[in-house]
């Protein structure tokens, strides 16, 4: 089972990296949901969706408290961190958060996921770098699994950004 | 698109790819959040098909084309959210009074006025008792997934062809909004034979079709709302729906519908695991509404609580069905905000006498 919440500003990709998460649970065949912060907040201001897989049909596919964190923002940081579940997972894009977390009772992970993709020339990709710290740490699927939901979810007339996105999720993994 | 596969799809998006397997190929809308993915889907759609794709000038105007189109005898649709709905309501009124089928799809948002846009089923009076005004009800769906809202769409199109009125599915902006797995069922549409009223054109090989809402005779228009009111009989006999989940030795029955009852499902769930006798009647149709699942469960059951995205408007329903047999309480939020099991849960474990 897996409730996770990924925030951050409207444009930085979190609703996209949240579905290549419900994709590698549809492939999983497990229970998936993925619901969108929507209306005034993605124009601009921050967006996040909510992504739960699990192996019992889902209720409330709203996460309010996440197992696994990923936050792209301060606002979102501060608005979610204390949400996170005890002994959940945050991962934070330190190249725009200079906050640490007090908490000990979560695993907090530092990722300069917006330098990394500047420099690692993946430009528009921190989501995808970050995600790949997330995956690494919390194990929602297997790596072939995210593999084929990458695939899934770059559009077919666009298959070559599968390829940036696949080197992007890996140099997350190895952080 | 594929069928048997399953694929990620938002709500309105799937709504309005089900509409489309299930032969809809006219669908005249108006932009509004939380719905817009279904007018854009088909915007994107219709094209290719062959089909009618028309954004009007207004949500009164789209609803008065699928008028026409209904007229013609084919199958039209048009979506919109709780706002836009207020403004189809004379058109659906006109529609049920010339016997015409259809369907409206209502994602519904915070009001009243314009509200806002987050989720709510604070629409249900209007879907249920004054859909427009006169003698009149139509055929409400309430869907709690994204693969019953496929479903549901099949079985909209088919009983509103079948009983010639409009249908709706009631689902709110939560299920517009998210994306489930879905598989789109390899379903045979049912059609109707349409020639005995349609207005399709005919070269004068017989008689004029006339689709018409206007009796000035009372008498006679008296004998149209009745001749209406027999058929709604046979409907409320028929067609009701619930899906009951651990009603069986329940002491507490939650009703709850859309996706309330899945927040409700996990309550229960959790409440389950400490013991607590309480289960889940989920209305399927809210009109007609499943009375008698209810009034059963009201022989056996100790309270009722329901819970909705409102100030409490399907209570009135659960009250009626459970006939004073038992107390019916209400939970809910509205204006947009969402309930959490966990509140739900706390309510359950209040009516029950809390942990045990």
């Amino acid at each position: 089972m897996l409730n996770m919440l990924l925030a951050g500003f409207g444009g930085q990709g979190v609703l996209f990296a949240g579905k290549i998460v419900a994709y590698a649970g549809l492939i999983e065949d497990q229970y998936v949901s993925w619901l969108p912060s929507y209306g005034p907040e993605m124009r601009g201001g921050t967006a996040n969706c909510s992504v739960c897989l699990s192996d019992q049909p889902i209720g409330s596919p709203l996460v309010l408290a996440p197992d696994v964190l990923i936050a792209m923002n301060l606002p979102s940081y501060d608005k979610f961190i204390d949400k996170v579940v005890p002994g959940g997972i945050a991962v934070i894009d330190s190249s725009l958060i200079d906050k640490k977390c007090e908490r000990t009772d979560i695993h907090c992970f530092y990722v300069p996921a917006t330098e990394l993709a500047q420099s690692e020339n993946l430009q528009g990709l921190a989501n995808i770098i970050i995600l790949g710290k997330a995956f690494g740490e919390s194990k929602f699927a297997s790596f072939e699994t995210v593999e084929q939901a990458i695939h899934k979810c770059v559009p077919a007339k666009k298959q070559h950004l599968a390829e940036p996105n696949l080197r992007a999720i890996q140099l997350g993994m190895g952080l | 698109m594929a069928s048997n596969q399953k694929v990620l799809m938002k709500g309105n998006e799937a709504l309005a790819e089900a509409a489309i397997q299930a032969g809809c190929h006219h669908f005249f809308g108006y932009p509004i959040t939380p719905q817009t993915e279904v007018a854009a889907y088909m915007s994107k759609r219709m094209p290719k098909i062959g089909g009618t794709y028309l954004q009007a000038e207004s949500e009164v105007a789209a609803i008065n084309m699928v008028l026409g189109a209904a007229s013609a005898g084919v199958r039209a649709m048009t979506s919109s959210s709780s706002p836009g709905i207020s403004l189809k309501s004379e058109g659906i009124s006109y529609i049920a009074g010339s016997d015409l089928p259809c369907l409206i799809i209502n994602v519904q948002r915070g009001g009243p006025g314009l509200g806002g846009i987050q989720p709510s089923q604070s629409d249900y009076w209007q879907a249920t008792r004054a859909p427009g005004h006169g003698d009149l009800h139509i055929l409400v769906f309430a869907p709690s997934t994204i693969q019953e809202m496929v479903d549901m769409v099949f079985d909209a199109f088919e009983n509103a062809d079948r009983y010639r009125m409009p249908a709706m599915i009631l689902a709110d902006g939560m299920l517009g909004q998210m994306m489930e797995p879905v598989v789109f069922p390899e379903k045979k549409v049912v059609t109707f034979d349409k020639e005995s009223w349609a207005t399709n054109g005919h070269k004068n090989q017989r008689p004029h079709n006339i689709v018409n809402s206007l009796y000035l005779q009372a008498t006679e228009l008296e004998r149209k709302v009745k001749e209406r009111f027999e058929r709604y009989e046979v409907i409320k006999a028929k067609e009701a729906r619930a899906e009951e989940y651990l009603v069986d030795d329940a002491e507490l029955v939650v009703v709850a519908y859309g996706a309330t009852s899945r927040i409700a499902r996990s309550a229960i769930n959790s409440a389950r695991a400490k013991g607590v006798k309480v289960g889940l009647i989920r209305p399927q149709t809210l009109w007609p509404y499943p009375s008698a699942v209810i009034a059963k469960a009201a022989q056996t059951a100790k309270a009722f609580l329901t819970v909705e995205m409102s100030m409490g408007q399907m209570v009135d329903d659960v009250r009626l069905a459970v006939n004073g047999k038992a107390p019916v309480s209400f939970f809910g939020h509205t204006g947009g905000v969402i309930p959490t099991p966990a509140e739900v849960l706390s309510e359950i474990e209040k009516l029950t006498g809390g942990d045990r």
